[in-house]
This record gives structure tokens, sequence and C-alpha cells, in this order.
């Protein structure tokens, strides 16, 4: 074929590739922001009486008036608006209506703990979701029945019954966990546990399906006839076939997890970003709102980004493209 | 039958009586089949698909599938029987004394894996050698098929290489411990002309240098060039056996004669492929062009030009900024009434070229008429109350169907253009969509079916019949027949040359098989890189080529 211009160069390549996704990173961020800004003014009443401790505190109309005044509450809502969005741009989110913290501290002090859950429950979902799959593809009627009927059910189950189920049975009956999240690792057994098993359904049918295409698929009848052994077949060739969409997958797996993290560290009482969030909504403490989300967004965005570089690392096809 | 034994030689492979089948009370797809192949011996088991000849070769693997069962005399390779080995015992001979070769490496070779490794895999499965030494050996092994720079392609991926490349690969990897047994399944279906008869000679090399080959295929051109034995396979038995030579010019069996009548390769225009049902088998039933021209031709004069593409260049822009010109400033007529065969091989650019006289795209410079009137570049707006004159025929006719559409609905929406259920414009189109049955030689009985349960046959005639509904002048067929078993690529191509004589239709004819291309075509187009390098009448194309890459179609062309 006919080249007419050579292609560009690779650190060209990359680079533009990265001023792009920057690019497309910042344009998120900033529709997150104003999405939520607007999102939170919705909800009924005075946020200047929640800075002052909520609806029950009967603070008086100077103490409101001086409260509005303070933070620029009185302000129409396109100033308010512009003023967030340039506190925002320097970096600055701002301190918390109800808490009185930086909203930075505050975000600081409980990331980690939601991080930590939701990255053991994606690699537990990841674990039962591939041990389902093979299991459920080795031959046999059986299996392959369970295997399905065990996903559906599994990705049909909300957190927040699971949650209650394995407290009755693990906590109150067996009593083998703790029903509160503790410190340590005993506590969070429970609530990696009810995040990972929906999310371990959806995963295993994606495998089940996708592995049981590679295994019928002509390069494992190849494979076979060079004297491979089904354990061979499944470990040098299906297995990172099945595993490709799920990969995939796992960037929007991680926003399941964040929004199922607002269910679950409410129920085990368990700080985090999700029950941070869960109150700052209800106390309409808009710094506090933003910033959770803003976070939120910001690391699936990265993640986002991890999961295109596994795609990348697990697909070949994908680097020469 | 008896068996198909070599004279003399102790054969390495001895099959006697084997019948397999699928499910517990399921129905044998494979009776009583017996063959013999000798060292240094090709034997060629050939039929149309579901014949069985697949589900054979991989029983004798062991690999027929989970749910198979199969009984036999004897399957002896070697002298040992291979019917009772454990899982263990198959594992130790496949790769190390049979090596398989199946069809289209793009699927066949991991497409995540570099063909290095597996070819090394072989190596790593049956010997002891250490990583370098199994390196080594896969460069000697490359070398040996003839694959150019080896030590650039051990890294790639079959997805990256060329077709002939991939298959050289895996040629590699099958014959990487010197298996005794090499079974072929399709190797060379899926690739161009040229490519096949280098992976060919290949194969005869193998042949040469004392291994069985046992090559499983359903064109017999194909099987002639290396087979020294065929065995011709219907409804899972054999049903003919013998020499190459002698079953090719000489066949005694009717439906093996009907198989060789239906190849085109070498059979002028205009003579029947098919045998008419009823007529008597074997019967050389050749056709006589009508004296008189149809009325359709006399009203136009014939070198009318039906289709016309001037100059036509189109560019595709690559993911990384690059451009690549799929067609390079072509040119081409297509006269009324007659057809233009265009032979290119994949890549070349023939189907490009069908989509800009179909105006499906625009083309970067250039133009193309139709009845000459102005047709592409042309805005949409304008084109359509003219699409009508301008069919298409594809290659993958189920893909071209709407899955949940009865055949009813399929030639009723393209017979009324579409028109919505109860409106005026459906109400005579049942007669019409009968007459359109009737006229590509189906029964009233197909209209409920849906696509999904025709036969390949049948579909592809559907397909003709949507394309003859809105009473087009022109029909692009693009690999028409690529996809069909050859008797039933005898009967399409049969009609599409009785539907031209009745309607005086033009076809722009494309195929990547100069055989069917030059029984169909008046004029032949040879399109290469882009370019149309050679473009004459069909006789003086196969008579004096003039292009070398012409030359080289020509040459690479298997015929009987």
């Amino acid at each position: 074929m006919t080249t007419d211009r050579a292609p560009v160069g690779v650190p060209f390549r990359f680079a533009r590739w990265l001023l792009v996704r920057s690019a497309g990173a910042l344009f998120v961020l900033w529709a997150v922001a104003t999405l939520t800004f607007f999102a939170i003014r919705l909800i009924p009443g005075d946020p200047a009486e929640a800075i002052l401790g909520g609806p029950g505190s009967q603070a008086s109309d100077e103490a409101l008036a001086a409260v509005r005044a303070e933070y620029g509450l009185d302000q129409p809502l396109a100033v308010q608006y512009l003023a967030a969005l340039g506190r925002l741009a320097t970096g600055d989110l701002g301190t918390s209506y109800s808490l009185r913290t930086s909203v930075s501290t505050l975000l600081a002090e409980q990331l980690p703990g939601t991080m930590l859950l939701a990255a053991l429950s994606l690699s537990v979902a990841w674990m039962l979701a591939l041990a389902l799959a093979t299991w459920s593809t080795r031959g046999g009627r059986v299996p392959a029945a369970v295997g399905a009927g065990l996903e559906v059910v599994a990705a049909a189950l909300p957190h927040f019954w699971i949650a209650i189920v394995l407290i009755l049975v693990f906590s109150t009956g067996l009593g083998w966990f703790p029903p509160i999240s503790t410190a340590g690792p005993a506590g969070l057994v429970l609530p990696v546990v009810t995040l990972a098993l929906p999310l371990a359904g959806f995963l295993g049918s994606i495998m089940r399906e996708s592995l049981l295409d590679a295994l019928e698929a002509p390069f494992a009848l190849s494979a076979r006839a060079r004297g491979e052994s089904e354990l061979g077949v499944r470990l040098v060739h299906a297995l990172r076939h099945a595993a490709l969409p799920a990969i995939g997958l796992s960037g929007w797996a991680f926003g399941f997890l964040i929004s199922g993290a607002v269910v679950v560290e409410t129920i085990f009482a368990r700080p985090g970003l999700g029950r941070t969030l869960l109150t700052a909504v209800t106390a309409r403490d808009i710094p506090l709102v933003i910033g959770v989300v803003l976070v939120v967004a910001a690391a699936y965005i990265v993640l986002t980004v991890l999961t295109d570089a596994a795609s990348r690392l697990a697909d070949p096809r994908l680097r020469a493209a | 039958m008896s068996a198909a034994g070599a004279t003399g030689a102790d054969p390495v492979l001895r099959v006697e009586n084997l019948t397999v089948g699928f499910g517990a009370s399921g129905a044998a797809v494979v009776e009583g089949v017996s063959f013999t192949v000798a060292a240094g011996e090709c034997l060629a088991l050939v039929g149309e698909s579901g014949s069985g000849k697949s589900v054979t070769a991989r029983s004798i693997l062991g690999l027929a599938g989970a749910r198979s069962w199969q009984r036999a005399d004897a399957v002896e390779l070697s002298e040992r029987d291979l019917r009772s080995l454990s899982e263990r015992e198959w594992r130790s001979v496949r790769g190390r004394n049979v090596g398989l070769i199946l069809q289209d490496a793009l699927a066949s070779l991991d497409p995540l894996r570099p063909v290095g490794r597996e070819i090394a895999d072989a190596l790593r499965l049956h010997t002891r050698l250490s990583p370098a030494a199994r390196a080594a050996r896969v460069h000697e092994l490359l070398r040996s098929v003839g694959m150019p720079e080896p030590e650039l392609r051990v890294k790639q991926r079959s997805g990256e290489l060329s077709g002939g490349l991939r298959q050289r690969a895996l040629i590699a990897s099958a014959i990487a411990l010197d298996p005794g047994l090499l079974i072929a399944d399709e190797p060379t279906t899926a690739l161009d002309t040229t490519v096949q008869a280098r992976i060919l000679d290949l194969l005869a090399e193998q042949k040469e240098s004392g291994t069985a080959v046992l090559l499983i295929s359903h064109d017999l051109a194909v099987v002639s060039r290396v087979a020294d034995r065929v065995a011709v396979l219907r409804e899972g038995r054999i049903i003919e056996t013998g020499p190459t030579d002698r079953v090719l010019r000489n066949p005694e069996e009717p439906y093996t004669r009907r198989l060789i009548g239906a190849v085109p390769t070498g059979r002028p225009r205009g003579e029947r492929l098919s045998v008419p049902v009823g007529s008597a088998p074997g019967g050389s039933a050749q056709r006589a062009r009508p004296a008189a021209p149809v009325p359709a031709r006399a009203t136009t004069p014939r070198d009318a030009v039906a289709l016309s593409v001037r100059n036509v260049t189109v560019r595709f822009r690559g993911p990384n900024g690059s451009t690549r010109l799929a067609v390079d400033s072509a040119s081409v007529d297509l006269h009324t009434g007659t057809t233009l065969g265009l032979v290119g091989e994949s890549g070349s650019g023939k189907t490009t070229l069908a989509r800009l006289a179909l105006g499906l795209i625009a083309p970067d410079a250039g133009e193309v008429r139709v009845g000459g009137e102005p047709w592409n570049p042309l805005a949409e707006k304008h084109r359509r109350p003219v699409r009508a004159r301008v069919g298409a025929v594809y290659q993958d006719s189920l893909a071209s169907f709407d899955p949940r559409l009865s055949v009813e609905a399929i030639l009723t929406d393209a017979a009324t253009g579409g028109a919505r259920r109860g409106s005026p414009a459906r109400s005579g189109a049942a007669d019409r969509v009968r007459e359109l049955l009737d006229s590509v030689g189906l029964p009233a009985g197909v209209l409920p079916a849906r696509p999904l349960n025709l036969s390949g046959g049948q579909r592809q005639r559907v397909a003709i019949a949507r394309a003859l509904a809105p009473r087009p002048d022109i029909l692009i067929c693009d690999e028409p027949v690529s996809a069909l078993d050859v008797s039933v690529q005898a009967q399409v191509l049969d009609l599409l040359d009785e539907l031209q004589e009745r309607h005086g239709l033009s076809y722009l004819f494309i195929s990547h098989d100069l055989g069917v291309v030059a029984h169909m075509a008046d004029r032949i187009a040879v399109m290469s890189e882009g370019r149309i390098v050679e473009m004459a009448d069909t006789d003086r194309i196969l008579a004096a080529p003039q292009h070398p890459f012409t030359r080289r179609l020509l040459d690479a062309s298997p015929r009987l």
C-alpha cells in the first residue's frame, strides 16, 4: 500500500495522548463540580441554617444574615458559582459548613479507608469471578448451570440486603466477625464481601462467556493438537482472552463500588468517603459534598487510565493500533 | 468400499471402518470410513461442507469433541493402536507423531501471543530443550518454511503477519517435532491464489521429505496439485477413491462427476456448471446462447456504457495520521448487458471500488457515472431517486439480512422500497415477491423462513432476489460465491448467467478467484495495490496476459 505521510513519532504520539487525556479529565472535573453545585441547591432548606447547626438550632435572623454575608450566600447564584469555581481552580476546596474543618483535611482522613475497601472488594470480586468461571466451564451440564445461576443471583443482590444477612449470620449468629467495622482486618471482612458479591456475579458471567469462546476457538484446537493439556490450554491461552473484557469493565466496577460504599459504610458504621458524603448531603454541606464528589471523580478518571493501560498490557493488539 | 490402500509401503496411518457421531443417541456423521496414508504420500479427503471431512481428521487426533463418540475396527498410527489411548498418552502423540494445520492462522494461532512462542510450545511440551535451544530451533523451523526475516517474525503475532506468512508460521508449529503424519484441514482456504500456490508447494515439500500428509479440502483444484490419491466423501461415507489423476479425469461415481463438473476454472463463458435437477447425471449440458439478443438487450446498443468509473482515487486515513491509497486513479467501463470481472488479491481495493460504484463512499478524486448520468460524487438526495438502478449481492448474505425478518418480509421491503406495513405501495407486493422467488428458483415454501434456517445456497438466492426486487440495470456482485460449496457455487453462477440473459443485466463481478471470474466475465479488469493494471477481453487476458501480476495470478490459479 502506498503511504503518503510517514507515521508520527512515538514520543509525540504519547504527548498528544497525554494532552487529550488531561483536557478530558479537566472537563469531567469541571462538569462534576458544576452539576454538584447546582444539584445540591435543589435540596429544600437554607444553607445558612445548616452552617449554624441545622434547622433545629433556631438561630436568630441577625446571626443568619451575618453567616450569609460571611459565606457570600447573599450574592446571586451565578456569582456564588463563579467564586466557588475560582476557589476550586486554585486548589482550595474550602471549609466544611458542618464540621468547621478544611475539606482537604477531612478528605485526606477519609479517602484511604474507602480506597482500601474498594481495592479489596475489586480483588475479591476478581478472584471469585475467576474461580467461578473456571469451575463452571470445566465441562458437564451441572457446573455450567450452577455457575450461570450463581452469577445471576449474585449480580442481582442489593448491597443493603447482603449486608444485613451477613451481619445476622456471621455476627449475631456465629459471632465470627464484628457487626460494625472496627479497625483491623476482621472488621473489613463483611463490608468487603458485601461489595464484592454482586460485582463477582457481573464479572463472572462476562468471564465465563469469553472463556467458553476461547476454549472453542481454533487456536485452542491448535494448542490441543500440539499436545497441550486442558489445563495448559486454559493457563497459556484461554484465561488471558477471558480476562480482557473483565479488565475493560474494571474502571466501571470501581464506580459501582464507590456508590456501594455509601450504603456499606453506613450500615457497618465504617468511616469513609461514602458515609462522609451521606452526612454532608443531609447537612447541605456544599463544600464537603463538592469535595467528596470531585475526589471520587478524580479517582474514577485515574482508574479509567489504569484500566486502559492494563488492557493494553494484556492485549498487545491494542498497543499496535 | 474397500480400504483405500497404497500398494507396497507400510501405512503410517491406517483407519478401518471408522464411525463417529455426536450426542448419546445422535446419528453418525462419519460412517464406516476406511483409508490408509503411507510415508511420503498425500491422501486428500474431498467433500462438501457437512460431508464429515473435518470430523474424520479430528477423530484421528482424539479431538472430535467432548460430546462425540466413535468406533472403528482399527485406527493405527505406525502400527500403534490409537483407540484405547489415555488422555496422557494422547497428549504425547499429538504434536509429536501427528501435526495439525488448520484453516486461517489468524484464528488458529493465539492472536495474543507471538508466533515464536506458539511454535516453541510444541518443543516445550515434548522435549527437554533449554529455552535458548528452543529459540534456535524455532528460527530453523521458520527458515525451513520459507519465512523471511525469522528473527523479526518470531516476536510478531498472527494479526501482524500477512495471510501467507502466518500460515507458514502455523505449518512451522505443526512440523516442529517432525511428526510422521501431517493433517492439513483446509490449509489454504482463506488465502489468495498466489499465496495458496506457495503454501501448497510447502506441503508438497513435506511430503517429499517422507511425511505422510492427510489433506482435507473442498477444493478439487487444490487437491489436484499435491494429492497422490483422492477419497471423495459424501454424507459421511467414502464413495470413491483412487489415484488423483484417475479420479479427476475419469470419475466413476455420478456425484464425483457432478463435483468436477461444477468447477468453473477453464470452462468457457456461458457453459452450464450445475446439472439441472432431473437430467441425466454427468451429461455435459452445453447451453446454447440464444441466437437473437433478448429484448432488453436489443433496446440498448451493446456498446452503451452502463457504469463508468473515471480516474477515481480513494484515500483512507490511518490512526496515526498516515494515509493509504485504497484506490489509485482507477478507470473501468461496464458495458450494458455484459459482465465486467474484477479480480485481485485481498487488500487490492476491489471492495472499495464496489462501494464507490454503489455510491456508498465518495471518491477523493474522479467520478462514477451510471448510464451517462452523474452518480458519485453526488448528494444522496439526488441519488436516491435513481438508487434502484444499481443493486448489490454480497459474499456473506447472512450478515446482510436482518435475522428477525422472514424471507417474505425481506423481499417485500426490497420490492416496495421499504414502504410501511399497510401502505398502498405494499398491496401488489405479494405477486412481485412470488415472481422474484420464481426467477431465482426458490419454492414459495421458503417465504416464512428466516435467513438463519436456510442453506447457504438458498440464502444467496434470496440475496439475489432482493437485489433484483427494485428492477436494477446493474448488479454489483462482491465475491457472491466465495462462501459456497463448489456445487452450490455452480448453481448460483448458472443462475446469475440466466438472469443476465433474461433481464439484460450488467454485472460488475468481483472475485479473488480468477477461475470464477474467467467463467463469468466478458471483460476482466485486474487490480493490484489500488490500480487497474490490466483490462481486456477475457480471452485475451487468459491467452496473452500483459502485466506480470496478471501472469502470476494465472500461473498460481489451480486448475484440474
